[in-house]
């Protein structure tokens, strides 16, 4: 257990170091950040200068190494468009963002669940139907878009919630919609697809023929047993919750590290991209890796070695 | 011979495939959107990328406003919005078709070879795979979209060439459990080459488990464009794209709202098309459903 957790801990260096030095090679080939952040009227002599301050200037390798360096001391630089530590920039923005990605999934998984598991306990039945077609239209529907027809309906139209911006639980509602809908669909489907698959079971039989009541059946013998499959798809989903999340608070303006980062590209804020791709990428690693752990603690005759 | 004793088996196949209704609905679907992609040119009323300003913003033809000859409304620039969605097939099709071309061919090939082979390859294959996994998608489309400039084919090379990874968890899975079965083994007795074991022995076996994730990954690669397109580093604003359009009809939500509703529902009736399609493949291919 101890040498599987170090293993993947060792794993997730190499991947991390890998994705940092993806990051800094893609950067430095967008270009140069002095184009965008120094004012049009600016003389060579001031460009040049900027270059020189922040090192633009010296060989790639040479800043491939200062950067490496200082990243593996958690010291990402300053952001060149506000001259703060960059690593603290896009800390701060964290629970903005954590506060709406996991609204987001708790509402996902609190309708989900329950609608997979009725959707197949009644299966061909009108609910069946109707949370099939729905999870299939969730599905098909892009997150942008689905983003604006509620603003549209909900905010332009109705104008019970506001468009945009951070603020109270009001601001929350329609951007965990948003984002949650797309996982929504994707875990109801799988719940129902596990759901089933187990309901099928022979021991699951041998339970109902002992005179087991219904309601312990399904969430003591069937549900147990479709954990696996439901954690395993809800790190996944996590995953491109973190993707998912740059559009919705595009859309809505919500105050998060998704917007921070299509900022920073657009300013060529080395640092701060740096930073958010190092955090994203290390809160995706560190998931994978607790959903893994998590199979052991749902089925007890897993074991790592 | 062969090919007489095939046929029974694939016409059933197509009947299994087909007896489920939202399969056949699913295809219907597909098969109008493919219809428009080809024959944009000759069904659109007019050119997608003509002008008017003097009749921008006109609300579709049954609203007040609505003008006979612009069934689906105008947008800002007085462009008729049903071409422009018949033009926008035609960009969803290439990038479906071209993205998943580019990332199965790449996923399936790195794929089988690190099944096969193994040991360091396979080891530098699936740490690359993590590495690409734990980057956020949409900020790596955005910086090679940065590198390269926006267009049709910067954005079906990206998505195409990041869609391997999906291929390749996929692939090397079944591979590595496929290689140590009894009639690889016969195969490498009977002196196969491993290229020839790859090739003629384990790649036919993957491929219905390939078709189902192709057919999901064209519904992917139509979602991400239009996500690109929308967030303005997709294909430029002079190819007519749902994306595309979209965008530009979100400043416009609270006057003109059929700017943003009709380029939404192409995109996802085209998506839940292809994905009612993926859905029945599966099923048909399933060999624990046909019994």
């Amino acid at each position: 257990m101890i040498a599987y957790v170090l293993r993947r801990l060792l794993g997730a260096v190499i991947v991390l170091a890998g994705v940092g030095t993806i990051v800094f090679v893609i950067l430095h080939l967008t270009g140069d950040p002095a184009a965008v952040m120094m004012p049009p009227e600016a003389t060579t002599a001031e460009i040049a200068n900027f270059r020189h301050q922040h090192g633009f200037d010296r060989p790639l390798v040479v800043q491939f190494a200062t950067f490496a360096s200082a990243v593996v001391h958690g010291d990402f630089g300053m952001s060149l468009r506000h001259g703060e530590p960059a690593l603290a920039l896009a800390l701060e923005r964290v629970p903005a963002s954590a506060e709406l990605g996991l609204t987001a999934l708790l509402l996902a998984l609190i309708i989900a669940i329950p609608a997979g598991v009725v959707s197949a306990l009644r299966r061909d039945s009108a609910i069946d139907l109707l949370a099939r077609v729905a999870a299939l239209v969730g599905q098909s529907m892009p997150v942008y878009w689905l983003g604006i027809m509620l603003i549209l309906v909900f905010a332009v139209q109705l104008g019970w919630f506001p468009s945009g911006g951070g603020g109270g639980p009001n601001h929350l509602v329609l951007p965990a919609l948003t984002l949650g809908l797309f996982s929504m669909a994707k875990i109801m489907r799988l719940t129902r697809a596990a759901m089933l698959d187990i309901l099928g079971s022979d021991f699951l039989r041998t339970a109902r023929a002992k005179g087991v009541g219904s309601m312990q059946l399904i969430w003591h013998h069937a549900l147990r047993n479709a954990w696996i499959p439901i954690v395993t798809v809800v790190g996944i989903e996590l995953g491109t919750l973190l993707s998912q999340a740059i559009i919705t608070e595009t859309i809505f303006s919500w105050p998060g590290i998704g917007r921070l980062a299509v900022q920073a590209i657009a300013d060529r804020d080395y640092p701060v991209v740096e930073a958010i791709v190092i955090l994203s990428a290390s809160s995706f690693v560190a998931l994978n890796l607790l959903v893994d752990l998590s199979y052991a603690a749902l089925d007890p005759r897993i074991r790592y070695e | 011979m062969i090919a007489e004793a095939a046929a029974p088996a694939r016409r059933s196949f197509v009947r299994v495939l087909f007896a489920a209704p939202a399969t056949v609905v699913g295809a219907c679907i597909v098969a109008l959107v493919a219809a428009c992609a080809l024959l944009a040119p000759w069904l659109a009323p007019h050119d997608p990328n003509v002008q008017n300003l003097g009749l921008a913003l006109r609300p579709p033809a049954w609203l007040a406003g609505g003008d006979g000859r612009y069934a689906l409304g105008t947008d800002s620039l007085g462009r008729d919005i049903f071409s422009r969605m018949l033009w926008g097939a035609r960009v969803a099709a290439i990038v479906g078709v071209c993205v998943v071309a580019i990332g199965g061919t790449l996923g399936i090939a790195v794929g089988l070879l690190a099944g096969y082979v193994g040991g360091a390859i396979d080891s530098i294959v699936s740490r690359i795979a993590d590495m690409q996994l734990a980057f956020p998608l949409v900020l790596l489309a955005i910086a090679i979209v940065g590198v390269v400039g926006p267009g049709l084919w910067t954005i079906v090379a990206t998505l195409g060439i990041t869609s391997w990874v999906q291929y390749v968890r996929v692939v090397r899975a079944e591979t590595l459990a496929l290689r140590e079965r009894d009639f690889v083994a016969a195969a490498r007795a009977t002196g196969a080459s491993p290229a020839r074991i790859v090739l003629r022995h384990i790649l036919p076996n993957l491929t219905s488990t390939i078709s189902v994730l192709a057919t999901f990954e064209v519904a992917r690669a139509i979602i991400l464009e239009s996500a690109l397109s929308f967030l303005g580093l997709g294909v430029p604003p002079s190819i007519p794209s749902w994306g595309g359009m979209l965008a530009d009809g979100r400043a416009y939500l609270d006057t003109a709202w059929w700017l943003g509703l009709f380029p939404g529902i192409a995109i996802s009736t085209a998506v839940l098309g292809v994905n009612l399609l993926g859905d029945g493949l599966r099923d048909a291919l399933d060999p624990r459903r046909i019994a």
